[in-house]
């Protein structure tokens, strides 16, 4: 693994060490009266942010920073033709300074694999466009198989906007690779063309779609999506798809909530829901450093002298 | 100087045979008299193992001038051209300014004959700045000394079906045809690539083929409607060629083009995320490739069209979604012709030469061009050699431009001369560099 660009090109393997590298980050940092390990003394790890996302990005120096590696923070303005740097002048520019990892965020689906053209070091996803966001899967993943002992032969229902999710499709494919079933849920309008050739089942019933599921995530909906038409209105959406008590309570009783936060509370999940014990929402968080701990290990080290 | 021997050409595949050419127009063909052999005085071409083809004729060519002459000029784009075989090419509107004026589409003409490598036929926009709102002054383009016969807006498309239906009443006072870039806007808000399982996987906002079907559909009935000609650039998707099979099987005056990269590729090659594969209309899939190559050789795609569209390096060494669409075709546009015909073995020459030259030229109204070499025509051809097969190397180009998708690709045939009425733009292989007339 030099880089970590998606899910779906892991290997089974590969995301299995991934999850028991971040176990083994969990059970070495918990505990310690300084929570930081020295594996990455004298490196450096940029964060090449284009979207605002204060939650990925400290999550990400968090890790760096628990791993002991030196973290700069390079905020970027969205590369567009006419304004700003291009993108594999940033990426010449890294390069010269010597970054051994970058971790983007981009807006732009397919970036991070172009900056692997450009650069040396190591590029690690942090959400681009649509397309991919690989570590949110893997904290999910981890998140999953702690409260769940396991991820084979579970079914883990997404609900909401499939279409412009970076974080479902990553889930999709590492989800799949694992053993999980994986039903897609949401309204036609959000789910994207074709994807009947995906390893997934497609329900436009949240309520029948919620029967014998052992995890369901729900997927931030952007309210102004009503006014490109995907739906008549925010209300009608949190009517049909938001999982609110009533809701809750067709899931079997062992099965848990997740959610990538931000959240819109009352729009695609109600509050108590969100804040019920069954929500693993700020254990995702949590698991979040522990696995980008792990990728950054794997990656800037090659997994040696563990 | 533009007296002309070719020996032993295939002619258009249906025999060997000589062209005597004198003044730039054919004087005999087949064997030659012994008075003609006696009385000549100029170059001699051995073309033995040759094909000659009519000279190719490019209904579709961006050559950037002005405006962008970083990317193309009309001397780096008609250079390209005879390259690739071609002795006509049709220059689209969309330069900056935009060829929407008499001034505008004679200064890319003169500019064509200044360089003196193909014979360039300014497309004139169907609206002002191609905003698609007021038509262009169509009439003064058509009586300008450009002669535009074709009018397109190109890049973009004529949705508002108002001004569509107007544009093509307007052109029939003198023969004209509106080239109708087919897209409906709407469909196709932030589109990057061919909608379909590949650009779900990808995350990259998809073009879906309704959007192209659905503008032909539309037109076609405006065409039949109005009694004037359409021409469809770049048909893309087996759907559009059913809408003018039936069209066509209707009488309707309609006609269609395909380009080279629609007719190999498909959408699985963004999965690189290089913007090289990003083109508008996208690549589809490859059901829709074969359906276009059927379409191609029954002639219901009348023709070949390059939609060469060269880009600057920044324009697409960048994310996806900020680069440009569009790639180079001039100088591969035959070779996949050919593939897409059957290959160097199996293609039927004289069919090719129905759709890469004759049928172009027909569109166009380029009466000197798509001639087959008959005493009295002017001598447009290109000699192939059938046998020989070359690697596409971007950097060998004769464009400007790097943005070919088959860097490293070894493509069959070669053009090994091309004659503008009877000078050599290419000879050997090679671009001639003296090329007054």
């Amino acid at each position: 693994m030099k880089h970590l660009l998606t899910t779906k090109e892991l290997s089974r393997e590969e995301a299995e060490l991934i999850l028991e590298v971040t176990q083994q980050m969990a059970d070495a940092v918990a505990g310690r009266e300084v929570p930081k390990l020295p594996a990455l003394r004298g490196r450096t790890v940029v964060n090449l942010f284009y979207e605002d996302s204060t939650r990925t990005r400290t999550s990400f120096e968090t890790a760096a920073k628990r791993l002991s590696a030196d973290v700069v923070n390079f905020a970027a303005k969205t590369s567009s033709v006419n304004k700003g740097e291009s993108l594999r002048d940033t990426a010449l520019t890294l390069q010269a300074m010597g970054a051994d990892a970058v971790v983007i965020r981009h807006p732009a689906a397919g970036a991070p694999q172009r900056l692997t053209e450009w650069l040396d070091g190591a590029v690690l996803n942090a959400g681009d466009g649509t397309h991919a966001h690989p570590t949110q899967a893997l904290l999910d993943a981890y998140t999953m198989k702690q409260r769940l002992g396991g991820i084979e032969g579970r079914t883990v229902a997404i609900v909401g906007d499939i279409l412009h999710s970076r974080v479902a499709r990553s889930n999709i494919w590492l989800l799949a690779k694992l053993g999980a079933n994986v039903r897609l849920v949401g309204p036609p309008t959000l789910l994207p063309k074709d994807i009947d050739e995906w390893p997934v089942d497609i329900g436009y019933d949240l309520d029948a779609s919620l029967k014998g599921v052992d995890a369901v995530m729900m997927l931030r909906v952007q309210r102004e999506r009503q006014n490109a038409s995907f739906f008549p209105t925010a209300n009608e959406y949190a009517r049909l798809y938001g999982l609110d008590e009533r809701r809750l309570a067709l899931l079997p009783d062992h099965a848990i909530v997740m959610h990538p936060g931000p959240m819109n509370r009352g729009m695609e999940i109600a509050a108590t829901v969100a804040d019920s014990p069954r929500a693993t929402i700020t254990e995702q968080v949590t698991n979040g450093v522990w696995v980008r701990m792990a990728v950054l290990y794997l990656l800037l080290t090659n997994g040696e002298a563990r | 100087m533009t007296d002309l021997l070719i020996k032993a050409a295939d002619l258009i595949g249906k025999g060997r045979g000589d062209v005597l050419v004198r003044d730039g127009r054919v004087a005999e063909v087949g064997s030659i008299s012994a008075a003609g052999a006696a009385s000549f005085n100029g170059t001699v071409v051995d073309a033995d193992g040759l094909v000659l083809l009519p000279g190719l004729v490019d209904l579709h060519t961006h050559l950037r001038e002005p405006g962008r002459e970083d990317a193309e000029t009309v001397y780096t784009g008609t250079r390209a051209a005879a390259k690739g075989g071609y002795t006509a090419v049709c220059a689209m509107a969309n330069s900056y300014p935009v060829a929407d004026t008499a001034g505008v589409v004679e200064q890319v003409a003169a500019l064509g004959r200044a360089a003196g490598y193909a014979d360039v036929q300014p497309i004139g926009a169907v609206s002002v700045g191609l905003a698609g709102e007021q038509l262009a002054e169509i009439g003064a383009m058509a009586h300008s000394a450009a002669k535009v016969r074709m009018f397109s807006d190109d890049g973009h498309c004529v949705s508002d079906p108002v001004l569509m239906r107007r544009a093509l009443e307007y052109v029939k006072t003198f023969g004209g045809l509106i080239a109708q870039h087919a897209e409906e806007p709407r469909l196709t808000e932030g589109a990057q690539m061919n909608e379909g399982a590949v650009s779900a996987e990808l995350g990259l906002p998809g073009w879906p083929a309704v959007a192209e079907e659905a503008i032909i559909a539309r037109d076609v009935l405006l065409a039949e409607y109005t009694g004037a000609r359409v021409h469809f650039c770049h048909v893309s998707t087996a759907r559009s060629v059913a809408i003018i099979r039936e069209a066509k099987a209707r009488g309707a005056k309609v006609t269609a083009e395909v380009c080279p990269h629609h007719l190999l590729l498909t959408d699985e090659a963004a999965r690189s995320y290089d913007p090289v594969y990003k083109v508008n209309p996208p690549l589809r899939r490859e059901a829709d490739v074969q359906v276009l190559r059927a379409a191609l050789a029954e002639g219901v795609i009348d023709a070949v069209a390059t939609d060469h569209a060269p880009h600057a390096l920044q324009d697409k060494q960048c994310e996806w979604a900020a680069a440009r669409p569009g790639m180079l075709g001039l100088e591969t546009a035959l070779s996949i012709s050919v593939v897409a015909l059957g290959g160097p073995d199996a293609v039927d020459w004289d069919v090719l030469a129905e759709r890469t030259s004759r049928t172009p030229a027909r569109i166009a109204g380029l009466e000197a061009h798509g001639r087959d070499p008959q005493p009295g025509t002017e001598a447009n051809f290109t000699l192939v050699d059938p046998a020989a097969t070359w690697t596409v190397v971007p950097e060998d180009l004769a464009s400007l431009s790097r943005n070919t998708p088959y860097a490293g690709m070894r493509l069959p045939v070669t053009v090994e001369a091309t004659f503008l009425r009877g000078r050599a733009t290419v000879l050997n292989g090679k671009i001639e560099e003296e090329t007054t007339e």
